[in-house]
């Protein structure tokens, strides 16, 4: 969220083609983005050293690859929508750029939890990025959605459709949550 | 009162000198020379268009000239852009409650955390929004934003207090409150310049008047004088009540 505000208040060169690469790896494609990691990860590859294949850790590179274009995307387009309207008073008040991002950042919290759930359904729903990396191991690196794939290829579809009802659950209950905070903060803030 | 005893030196007088502001290479401010001195109320009068707004930006340091210079003269300068504050015509209030917009401000000028709740709570008092600091500032009405807004800046102590058509779009029994406010500001010592398109504004409040067209300045005078026997065309035919082109 930072790096978007921050590309929405600081102007440097080459900005806008930063806003466009971040846009369009927006739609990056999650099995891509598991070979990529699982190539460097790789005993062989740059960061074999680091011995992260196939644990938790390699799962969460790849999230964080995957969800931070689309959280940076949308806080980007918020926060330049706010800038928009609070540049002159801010510099005004001789807000430092620093300060403005919090600022920013902070009024336009209502909207920004949209990028939150965004970033939190696609993290959610991703099987192609994880099992590559993670290896789909019991106990260890298998998550919701590399299990009910393994169970519908294993032909459980009962457990399949089970995990994917409890996983629909957690979905529902999180988006109601951040559902509830948002009227809350609209209530008391406006 | 909160206000300091002791006054820091002055930063006026604002010295304006051949100002060209250009956008797509149409001149909107044109050859812009004056001298703003401390005391008196400015008031930049002219017809919508005539480049008010953008001559309060350029000496207030919002947006950076073409040509010319903006220098703030006095021997307290080099804090200018802490001495002063602007009121827009449309109030920009932070999404929080009408006491942070307050507070955040004074945190700005860094004003010490503890020293802020007392001169939040006075600023809304002087603005008549005692006992509203709680409200979300967003969801007040027009007329009680642009107090706020003003109270914020009269928060601040500035010097100079820029104020750029800050009745355009109120009510009349806000205009009043707004301009009883302004009164009180400059009462305080605070050298107040402001835009109008509003004549009755510009008799109520006016002690000199800069008479801007076509990003002109066409004519300035004490307001007593320029509002009875205007020394240009341009200036007379605007009292008339005639469109400008």
């Amino acid at each position: 969220m930072p790096l978007g505000a921050a590309l929405a208040v600081f102007a440097f060169p080459g900005r806008r083609a930063v806003v466009i690469a971040i846009n369009a790896l927006m739609g990056l494609p999650p099995v891509v983005v598991g070979l990529t990691v699982y190539l460097m990860l790789s005993r062989g590859g740059p960061l074999g050293v680091l011995g992260l294949l196939f644990t938790p850790g390699a799962m969460i590179v790849a999230q964080v690859i995957l969800v931070m274009p689309i959280i940076a995307a949308l806080t980007r387009q918020t926060v330049e929508d706010l800038w928009f309207e609070y540049r002159e008073q801010l510099i005004s008040l001789g807000v430092t750029p620093r300060r403005a991002v919090w600022t920013m950042l902070w009024d336009g919290r209502i909207t920004l939890l949209t990028a939150f759930l965004a970033g939190f359904g696609r993290a959610s729903a991703e099987v192609g990025a994880v099992i590559i990396v993670g290896g789909n191991i019991d106990h260890l690196t298998r998550v919701m959605t590399t299990a009910i794939a393994l169970e519908t290829s294993k032909g459980d579809l009962a457990l399949a459709l089970a995990l994917g009802l409890v996983l629909l659950a957690v979905s529902f209950a999180v988006n109601a949550a951040a559902q509830i905070l948002r009227d809350m903060v609209v209530r008391a803030q406006g | 009162m909160g206000t300091p005893t002791i006054l820091p030196p002055t930063i006026l007088p604002l010295a304006i000198e051949g100002l060209f502001y250009a956008v797509a290479g149409r001149a909107l401010i044109e050859s812009l020379s004056v001298e703003i001195a401390a005391g008196s109320r400015t008031v930049i009068l002219g017809p919508n268009g005539a480049g008010k707004s953008l001559c309060l930006r350029l000496a207030h340091g919002l947006i950076v000239p073409t040509a010319g210079t903006v220098t703030w003269k006095g021997p307290g300068a080099a804090q200018a852009k802490l001495r002063q504050a602007m009121v827009f015509q449309r109030p920009v209030l932070l999404r929080r409650s009408a006491a942070a917009n307050v507070s955040y401000a004074l945190a700005v000028r860094g004003v010490p955390r503890a020293a802020r709740p007392g001169r939040v709570e006075e600023a809304l008092t002087r603005a008549g929004l005692a006992g509203l600091g709680d409200r979300p500032a967003r969801m007040m009405s027009g007329g009680e934003q642009q107090k706020l807004a003003l109270a914020r800046a009269w928060a601040l102590n500035p010097e100079v207090l820029f104020l750029d058509e800050p009745t355009a779009s109120l009510d009349p029994a806000a205009v009043r409150a707004v301009e009883t406010m302004i009164q009180a500001i400059h009462e305080g010592g605070t050298k107040i310049v402001m835009t109008t398109h509003d004549l009755g504004q510009a008799k109520r409040l006016a002690d000199e008047v800069l008479f801007l067209h076509n990003g002109r300045l066409i004519e300035r005078a004490p307001a007593k004088q320029f509002l009875n026997c205007p020394s240009t065309e341009q200036a007379a035919a605007f009292l008339r009540g005639e469109i400008l082109v």
